[in-house]
């Protein structure tokens, strides 16, 4: 306990930022599982994609060091615009390959499981042979410098960054699932399919917007990965895309809130656990405290649906 | 509700089935033939020695690849002399993984390979030199250096270096001795060898006076994951003189980026896992000024290897990087004994308990559990980002 004390709000910082990022990719997930009622697993190679697709643009605008100023802004948008573009044409392309030919055919959701996780090693695979199998490593892009100090624990600009930005981007998609009429779209599939086609919902457009906002959310999620670990590999989201799962089920799957408020304690829970008990037990008492989280309320913190969103 | 608790049943089945088989989702077996080519008519059946180690894997492949090229090196050059046993070179890619090395181990022998250069990792050791035991085939390892490897009273398995029971007090040394740190953080990765060599460390700090500040029983990162910020916080909340990290290079890197990043400017060391340059594509700026340890020398700059280094260069278009030297020697040796007439794996094992080879590296003499006799372990440093050896450590620290 001694630990905790003494590094309380630099475990905050570091678990907020890493939660964030959890938080972005669990979009993907409980966006996915709220419409189709699918675990969408191949979502953790859209996010291999995203920053795969930043690292090159990087490449591409032949940045080695740290950018500055306006400089920095337009190379970051850049790299957004790049990774979540790539990002949301994976998943949509991901969705008209291996998901809708199996919807169209009634095929049962465990086949579009199976499909999903051939899909998985199929993106992982192709990338570990084309890219090696070796970490490759991001340029620096923004210098990395304390802001301001919280007790024990240091405010840096790359995680400030991070934390805003995946804030930022949930409350947008929030609010455009909650508002506009394509968000009521999806709102309704989710609710009742059957009925939301009666009501003339284009389902397969709803479901392709589903796994374009998804991916965009995964790409966004890798460029601040990029920025804040600086590396990417074949199976970058294999780890990750098992904990931004986790963090969707702790918040409730199908719940958007639920997925930002899951990836954040997630974070917490990890770095507070570490800090106690070392970081070996890391993993250990994430999946306890979800486990534990489950027994009491087995839909999760904010419970499962997409469709009970306050508009 | 029951028709989705059915469904939820069947996606936690299959998310435990996926869990499995991402753990295994690179189990290619490459398994290639080199050499044996030339001359054929020497000796048409040919004999079989086989190299094991990662060659793929997402775990430090290098490590693999430097080994393998030394190996072949080795047996191309045999190969050319004149009526030399021809020997054909067979790879088995373990991607470093032990959960792979069973079977693969297993096809060694189905393949009638009559020694093995490897494993090259600790942890696929562990679960191949039984069966290389049961076997009867020779195995000498150019790089697995956990010390608990040889504590079975095996007859069969040789390792061609120091082991870590000799690296860790001479890293523990180094930080002490040379650097004056009396508080030390001792971080590892969990695995068989970072844990071993980290375990090691913390042993032999006590008896030099220094504490382990942080990990003072166990501090692991997991280097699956990308996050070391928990680890990284304690190291600055416990202010240590130094760090020592007991892990591969790729997982060195990225802590020591994630160290440096968060302020931390102490002496960083860690062990052969790390002395590699993929350390500074990795870590970057980050790097410089880190010490890395190894049983290895680095032929590069020494002038009785030089003719190894030239060779290697033309086969391979790079310099021989850590444990290639090893590996050639280990090679070597084996080759000798096919040079004697040994053919069986009993005979090799035979002549390689019984006789002593002059290699690049060093004099390769077996004592009676199979470990090397004398071996020494040096110090690099990254200069400039680039690898540099500075020397022996008991000569660094003076005695």
């Amino acid at each position: 306990m001694d630990h905790l004390v003494h590094q309380f709000w630099s475990s905050t910082i570091d678990g907020l930022t890493v939660g964030s990022i959890y938080a972005l990719v669990a979009l993907g997930y409980t966006l996915v599982y709220g419409v189709l009622k699918l675990i969408n697993f191949a979502h953790s190679e859209i996010f291999m994609i995203g920053t795969f697709a930043a690292l090159f643009t990087l490449h591409g605008l032949n940045v080695t060091g740290p950018q500055t100023g306006l400089a920095l802004v337009g190379v970051l948008l850049l790299c957004l615009a790049a990774a979540m573009a790539a990002s949301s044409g994976a998943a949509v392309i991901l969705e008209r390959v291996a998901y809708r030919p199996l919807r169209k055919r009634g095929a049962s959701r465990l086949a579009a499981l199976i499909s999903a996780i051939g899909a998985s090693f199929f993106l992982r695979e192709v990338f570990g042979i084309r890219y090696g199998r070796d970490l490759i490593a991001f340029p620096r892009v923004m210098a990395k410098s304390s802001l301001f100090r919280i007790g024990d624990g240091n405010v840096r600009n790359d995680k400030l960054l991070v934390v805003v930005a995946a804030l930022v981007l949930m409350v947008v998609l929030d609010r455009f699932v909650a508002r506009t009429r394509l968000g009521r779209g999806i709102r309704a599939t989710a609710q009742d399919p059957e009925t939301a086609v009666l009501m003339g919902v284009n389902i397969d457009r709803v479901v392709l917007l589903t796994f374009l906002l998804g991916g965009a959310a995964a790409g966004a999620a890798a460029t601040m990965f990029g920025v804040f670990f600086e590396v990417t590999q074949n199976i970058i989201g294999f780890v990750l895309g098992i904990k931004a799962f986790t963090a969707a089920v702790l918040g409730g799957i199908g719940n958007l809130r639920g997925a930002l408020l899951g990836g954040l304690t997630l974070g917490l829970i990890e770095n507070y656990g570490a800090s106690i008990w070392g970081s070996q037990w890391k993993d250990v008492i994430a999946f306890t405290v979800l486990v534990g989280v489950l027994l009491l309320r087995p839909t999760g913190l904010l419970g499962e649906a997409l469709t009970r969103e306050r508009a | 509700m029951s028709h989705r608790a059915a469904w939820w049943r069947g996606a936690a089945a299959l998310a435990a089935v996926a869990l499995v088989l991402g753990a295994c989702s690179s189990s290619k077996k490459k398994v290639a033939t080199t050499g044996g080519t030339t001359g054929g008519a020497t000796n048409a059946a040919g004999i079989k020695i086989g190299f094991f180690g990662s060659l793929t894997g997402p775990n430090s492949p290098q490590l693999g690849i430097n080994e393998r090229d030394g190996v072949k090196l080795a047996v191309d050059q045999h190969n050319k002399k004149s009526g030399a046993t021809q020997v054909s070179l067979v790879e088995y890619d373990s991607q470093g993984d032990p959960a792979q090395a069973p079977q693969l181990a297993q096809k060694a022998v189905s393949d009638k390979v009559v020694a093995i250069v490897g494993p090259a990792f600790s942890g696929e050791s562990k679960v191949a030199d039984p069966i290389f035991e049961q076997a009867g085939i020779p195995n000498v390892t150019a790089s697995a250096t956990n010390a608990t490897l040889q504590t079975h009273g095996f007859k069969y398995f040789h390792r061609g270096l120091a082991n870590d029971d000799a690296q860790a007090p001479a890293d523990a040394k180094f930080l002490v001795k040379k650097l004056n740190a009396k508080k030390i953080a001792v971080i590892d990765d969990a695995s068989d060898y970072g844990k071993g060599l980290a375990d090691g460390v913390r042993k032999a700090l006590s008896g030099l006076g220094a504490t382990a500040v942080v990990g003072a029983t166990a501090e692991s990162i997991d280097p699956k994951a990308q996050d070391f910020s928990s680890t990284v916080n304690k190291i600055n909340a416990a202010k240590p003189d130094a760090i020592f990290y007991g892990g591969y290079y790729a997982d060195s890197g990225r802590l020591l980026k994630q160290l440096r990043d968060a302020g931390v400017k102490v002496p960083f060391e860690s062990g052969d896992g790390s002395e590699d340059q993929k350390i500074v594509d990795v870590g970057g700026q980050a790097t410089e000024g880190a010490y890395l340890t190894c049983a290895c020398a680095d032929p590069t700059t020494d002038p009785k290897a030089a003719s190894f280094v030239t060779g290697y260069k033309s086969a391979f278009n790079g310099n021989p990087a850590i444990y290639s030297a090893e590996a050639y020697d280990v090679a070597n040796f084996i080759l000798a004994a096919v040079e004697s007439g040994a053919t069986t794996g009993a005979a090799i094992n035979t002549y390689l308990n019984t006789n002593s080879y002059t290699g690049i590296t060093k004099t390769l003499k077996f004592d009676s559990t199979g470990e090397v006799t004398g071996g020494s372990i040096y110090e690099y440093q990254v200069k400039s980002q680039k690898v540099t050896q500075l020397g022996v450590v008991d000569q660094l620290v003076g005695g």
